[in-house]
């Protein structure tokens, strides 16, 4: 049986859930003056079905994990936060955490659909027949999901200490969780981003040390220097040394760094073929 | 003409001052002689009895107009009131008037407190001794059990019963907001005077479980630890054993600073990871105010307080206007549903009988 849409079609059906959640969630924050919690989780949730069979469509044409142009990296980092998103989410209960997931992830998704360029050179069997080297493409993406979410930790965290040290309680500041719970979740989520990252380095690593191999300087560079940061940055917090407003925003920085850095692992690779025939289509 | 009627009278903190409140009250012996005189009262059908520290109300259904103005006289007679005087605070609302007030005084809208959740349970209490006792029928047992419903119904849909509006809950709240739980949260009280008294315990009623209190008086401060199940410090440790408490409510009444910022620096130093709250209620202030620049200290006035919960306050009563909105809907479906039963010349069953075994439980409200 031949589904009737498209991948893209699933991706954008995606991005408008994740758009309706943020929609929804800013209705019930601002004229109805109480989080919509439940009703955002389950928007997200089809979301994510929607952007799973997406992705799955894209993952069959291209013959592996659909990560081959700048397109495909950023749908796989919203698709990786909101994968952890919704086992935090159901797990932790923060409340608004739905409210600003939606929003990074309706930006996000909806952004690289409007930029048929980035799209463009979709290729197929960019990782050969090596799963290592797969395995070390998707979990790196993978933590850069992570930190999208610590980032979304840390601007609660940052909107929750601006909220009580300039005494303004009150609206939908008094949604946010209490600043120890998210400093906390912020913690462990940079611990698993950072170990993920690391892991995937160590996949990647045994790959790169092959001598028939020819892998983009600038791409290792960069992503060893993403992990060092985000390495460097657990180990401050944890010393007590980087606590507080300054960890979230050096959180935040490690997200854009995270993100600006996909525009070098895209040109790392190898020649562009063309774009396969529409046979997932 | 049918003169059947459904009526709400009696006395509110609206328009009684305390000290007549006082002499309206009724104790139990006082009420259950009252209900027995009332259950023999001819032309009134149905009754219920509502006494908390803010109201006496009285809601029946009645045949005949003078029989709400009888109950009235009962009660005066009961209490030795003057009823000249009781009119003069009277409330007197009938039909569908009546039970729009049923539905706002259940929803906390009629409260002194608004927003209040307490009268919802002393009402449900009402209610059910009027129900065991047999003094309700169709019509209050319906009236009553929508009245629960639809106050539901009004702290859902609106936001009256959110934010705290006293002082001691607002510290609490905001302690919660930096917390989490107060479960493992260490509070020193600094001073045993009764503000800070009225704070711990609002800290120990969330769940506050570790609190150390401090004096200058030693043995003043042993006294009220052992009040409130805390332990006592010496007040002059209060600086080199800081960094073990998260939360500092300094109420004393010294015209001194008593934690500048040098001692709080030095403390954070020792948890910089741990946030700190400091409440500072005392006038003059006990604690430094450069110590607010503090990273993750965050510091709290008298004045501070006092505007959140003024702030509070005040959201509490934009939202009555939702309240009441919903409680006039929901009393004007009510009043539809139980009119024909109300004015009915020779309503029957007129009062529905006590159940063998009653007991004092609320009937499933649907």
């Amino acid at each position: 049986m031949t589904l009737p849409f498209t991948d893209r079609t699933w991706l954008w059906l995606a991005a408008a859930l994740y758009l309706a959640g943020f929609m929804q969630g800013s209705i019930a924050l601002f004229k109805r003056g109480r989080p919509a919690d439940g009703a955002t989780y389950l928007l997200i949730l089809l979301g994510y079905l929607a952007q799973l069979a997406g992705l799955g469509l894209r993952g069959r044409a291209v013959g592996g994990c659909p990560l081959g142009n700048t397109f495909e990296l950023y749908q796989f980092t919203a698709w990786s936060a909101i994968t952890l998103y919704l086992v935090v989410g159901a797990t932790f209960r923060l409340s608004l955490l739905g409210y600003f997931t939606a929003c990074l992830a309706s930006t996000v998704t909806l952004v690289s659909l409007l930029f048929p360029g980035w799209d463009a050179g979709q290729r197929v069997r960019i990782f050969g027949h090596n799963p290592w080297i797969e395995l070390h493409a998707a979990l790196a993406v993978f933590s850069y999901g992570v930190f999208a979410l610590l980032a979304l930790t840390s601007v609660m965290f940052l909107l929750r200490h601006f909220s009580l040290k300039s005494k303004r309680l009150g609206g939908w500041f008094s949604f946010l969780p209490s600043i120890r719970d998210v400093d906390h979740m912020g913690v462990r989520l940079l611990a698993a981003g950072t170990a993920i990252l690391g892991f995937a380095l160590a996949v990647g690593a045994v790959y790169w040390a092959r001598p028939e191999t020819v892998v983009n300087l600038d791409k290792i560079v960069v992503t060893v220097a993403v992990a060092g940061a985000a390495f460097a940055l657990l180990l401050l917090r944890l010393r007590g040394i980087l606590l507080a407003r300054r960890f979230a925003l050096a959180c935040l920085i490690l997200f854009a760094a995270a993100l600006l850095s996909l525009a070098t692992v895209e040109p790392g690779r190898g020649r562009i073929p063309a774009r396969p025939a529409p046979a997932a289509r | 003409m049918s003169t059947g009627h459904l009526f709400v009278i009696g006395a509110t903190h609206h328009r009684t001052p305390l000290e007549v409140r006082e002499r309206l009250a009724l104790d139990a012996d006082g009420a259950r002689a009252l209900r027995d005189q009332l259950a023999a009262l001819p032309g009134l059908r149905e009754f219920a009895v509502l006494s908390t520290c803010n109201r006496i109300e009285f809601y029946g259904v009645a045949t005949g107009a003078e029989v709400a103005a009888q109950v009235g006289g009962a009660f005066c007679r009961r209490q030795q009131f003057d009823p000249a005087e009781f009119a003069r605070f009277q409330l007197d609302l009938r039909d569908e008037a009546a039970l729009q007030h049923l539905v706002e005084v259940a929803a906390g809208l009629d409260s002194q407190m608004l927003g209040e959740t307490e009268i919802f349970g002393q009402m449900k209490q009402a209610y059910a001794s009027a129900q065991a006792a047999g003094h309700t029928g169709p019509v209050l047992n319906r009236a009553f059990q929508k009245a629960f419903q639809a106050a539901k119904q009004v702290r859902t849909q609106t936001a009256i019963t959110t934010g705290q509006v006293s002082v001691a809950n607002v510290a609490v709240e905001l302690a919660g907001t930096i917390f989490g739980g107060l479960e493992d949260a260490r509070i020193l009280l600094l001073g045993a005077g009764e503000i800070g008294e009225k704070t711990a315990k609002a800290f120990q009623s969330r769940g506050a479980a570790s609190l150390t209190v401090a004096s200058r008086r030693l043995e003043r401060a042993m006294e009220l630890a052992t009040t409130l199940g805390a332990s006592a410090l010496p007040f002059e440790q209060r600086e080199a054993r800081l960094a073990e408490f998260d939360i500092v409510v300094c109420a004393t009444s010294t015209p001194e600073i008593i934690l500048p910022q040098a001692a709080v620096r030095a403390a954070m130093a020792r948890r910089p990871a741990r946030p700190l709250f400091l409440i500072d209620q005392a006038l003059p202030r006990d604690i430094e105010p450069t110590v607010a620049e503090l990273e993750n200290v965050f510091l709290y006035n008298l004045d501070d307080l006092a505007r959140v919960a003024e702030e509070n306050r005040a959201a509490r009563e934009a939202e009555t206007l939702k309240g009441r909105a919903i409680a006039g809907e929901k009393a004007r479906a009510l009043w539809q549903q139980v009119a024909a039963q109300v004015t009915a010349s020779d309503p029957a069953p007129a009062r529905e009988p006590a159940r063998p075994g009653a007991d004092a439980s609320v009937p499933e409200t649907r």
